[in-house]
């Protein structure tokens, strides 16, 4: 026998393998999804059962199974397989959508009605209940900052734990390190901020502050920092492992010292990732409202101090608003959630063409 | 500029595993010295001990004494990377460094170690290229990165990285395993060019690579897996390969072993 007769594909033996097999036409599939919305909407509304959302569920799974049996009938059980397969892989793909869109469409409709300058400029400071105006600016100023700090105090002592992680540590001490920062990961944030309240507030910032204790934004910015560190350290000790062994052993290979290689090849290479890690550990930080209530105390005044006294935030405006006997405070909150979101989502967006222009430069 | 190098009873491990046992050969500068033999023999071990590059890996260490002009590489008051700096190494993958282009990869061992001036770079990277025999494929893309060149020319790319140093001795690991037979000839051509002023040592598989381009040939072996690898016969590269004293050396090149 000089022909291959075990070809993938292959008919029974003896029979010529087949390359060509028969397809459904092109607009099979359209038919069968059109047949299976009518057919659905048929039996939810004819028997009176359901709403819409039956209708469609199970339009998707006559769908599916329409699509199995005319597949199986016209081009054999493995096309039948792939079809139903990627059929189900799509629906999962816009089931997981859904929730995001709605929750972005939400966001939108409902924060637009606020989002005017007026929101921007001015602060909750004497806006009695039947006042439609004030806005979030002491808000976005104590998210700014309080975050600001805490990536001030967290990216390098996550980068260095990291680097010492991965490059430097052996043994125990190392084992132990990494340990006690997956501990820290499960933290809930409330601890975080119990935390700062019994350490920094009551015992710390009496002696700044004349013995008697004081809120500050900076203390939310511990307290925020506690919840980034461990997000930081593991996401930046996992690009480090990536990068492959041989850059280092080229660099070393050039008698470049080792703290050098770690510098300008090792943390190069890995930037891209460890931003993103970054950006993860701040877009968390910037959400949370329980330690910022318990040590910055929230405010309706603006105050660009983060040292003294009382600083909100946008997460905690929002728990505020949204909880508000006020009329007006509900498009407050929304508003204040849109713009919280968005003010993430540019970070994000500028972190990452900043980690993107800088490579190649001369 | 190019030194001699001298092995004697060179004992390597890993952690408890020993992989190479009472070394001893000398190599002549101004030379292009073969490590041939079977995987696992310890060739790239002894080639990696010779600029310190054992010592990277945790648990790795040497014994016994490796000298460059009868300074002892081993000794304790020596410096890594001043080693590292006299003794460069090509590897077996092209390792450009990913973030850094064509021009930065070439400085990047002067840079890191302190010239900023950059005419002295310019003038460098233009004279390492050209010795690479790459300078004229590259010249008007210095500024691009160089983990988009072909594999071939990564490879020059990473050997001019190397002599960009000015090391006195070159020391390459299978630099031509990954690479078409093209390639592989331009890469040898450079190592002619390169015996002028380097003492080169080159690990490679291939026994007709290390008939062409070497002087002398060092043949390693193993008795068993897991026995440390021995420097079996050390000669001429003709003798090697026309009339062996060994007969496991004659054994692996007529290729009955290995």
């Amino acid at each position: 026998m000089s022909t291959l007769t075990t070809a993938p594909g292959a008919a029974a033996p003896g029979q010529r393998p087949q390359l060509r097999t028969r397809r459904l036409p092109t607009l099979a599939a359209l038919g069968i999804a059109v047949a299976a919305v009518v057919l659905s909407a048929a039996l939810v509304y004819g028997t009176g059962i359901g709403g819409t959302a039956l209708v469609v569920a199970l339009a998707v799974v006559l769908y599916l199974a329409g699509l199995y049996l005319a597949s199986n009938v016209v081009e054999g059980r493995r096309q039948a397989r792939n079809r139903t397969w990627s059929a189900l892989i799509h629906s999962a793909f816009v089931l997981a959508l859904l929730p995001l869109v709605s929750v972005t469409w939400t966001l939108v409709s409902k924060g637009a009605e606020r989002l005017d300058g007026n929101f921007f400029q001015t602060s909750m400071n004497n806006i009695g209940a039947r006042d439609p105006n004030g806005g979030a600016y002491h808000a976005i100023v104590g998210t700014l900052e309080q975050v600001g700090v805490a990536t001030l105090i967290t990216v390098p002592l996550g980068v260095l734990c990291a680097i010492y992680i991965v490059e430097y540590g052996r043994g125990r001490f190392a084992f132990t390190i990494r340990f006690f920062v997956d501990v820290m990961t499960g933290i809930p944030s409330i601890v975080a901020g119990l935390f700062v309240l019994a350490f920094w507030i009551l015992i710390i910032s009496p002696i700044f502050n004349n013995g008697r204790p004081g809120y500050s934004g900076f203390a939310a910015s511990l307290a925020l920092s506690v919840l980034m560190l461990p997000t930081i350290v593991r996401s930046t000790e996992e690009m480090l492992r990536l990068v492959p062994a041989p850059l280092r052993e080229g660099s070393y290979a050039l008698g470049i010292p080792k703290w050098k290689t770690i510098l300008r090849i090792v943390l190069p290479t890995a930037l891209p990732g460890i931003v993103t890690g970054v950006m993860l550990a701040v877009a968390r930080a910037a959400g949370e409202t329980a330690p910022v209530l318990l040590v910055a105390g929230g405010g309706a005044a603006i105050n660009f101090n983060p040292f003294e006294n009382n600083q909100s935030s946008l997460a905690l405006y929002v728990y505020q608003q949204a909880g508000d006997a006020s009329r007006y405070a509900p498009a407050r909150a929304w508003a204040a959630a849109l713009t919280l979101v968005a003010l993430v989502l540019i970070l994000t967006i500028a972190a990452k063409l900043l980690a993107r222009r800088n490579r190649f430069g001369r | 500029m190019a030194k001699r190098i001298e092995a004697m009873n060179v004992t390597a491990y890993y952690g408890s595993f020993k992989a190479i046992e009472d070394i001893n050969l000398t190599v002549e500068p101004k030379t292009v010295t073969a490590l041939i033999g079977p995987s696992g023999c310890g060739k790239s071990t002894f080639l990696r001990s010779i600029n310190r590059m054992h010592e990277v890996l945790p648990g790795a260490r040497v014994n016994g004494r490796l000298t460059i002009d009868d300074e002892d590489i081993y000794d304790r008051d020596v410096d890594v990377t001043a080693v590292r700096r006299m003794i460069g190494m090509v590897f077996q993958r092209p390792n450009p460094f990913p973030t850094m282009s064509i021009f930065d990869n070439v400085v990047a061992g002067l840079r890191l170690n302190g010239v900023r001036r950059k005419s002295v770079l310019e003038e460098a990277a233009e004279r390492a290229l050209k010795s690479a025999n790459l300078w004229d494929e590259v010249k008007d893309r210095l500024g691009k990165p160089g983990a988009g060149l072909s594999g071939g020319q990564q490879q020059r790319l990473c050997i001019a990285r190397t002599i960009a140093v000015e090391p006195q001795v070159v020391l390459m690991d299978e630099p031509c395993s990954a690479l078409d037979p093209i390639s592989t000839l331009a890469i040898e051509d450079l190592m002619f060019k390169l015996k002028d002023r380097y003492t080169i040592i080159i690990v490679t598989h291939n026994m007709q690579q290390a008939a062409r381009v070497s002087d002398r040939t060092a043949f390693f072996s193993i008795e068993r897996t897991g026995d440390p690898g021995r420097l079996i016969e050390y000669d001429d590269t003709q003798k090697i390969f026309s009339n062996p004293s060994v007969k496991k050396t004659e054994d692996y090149i007529t290729g009955r072993f290995g």
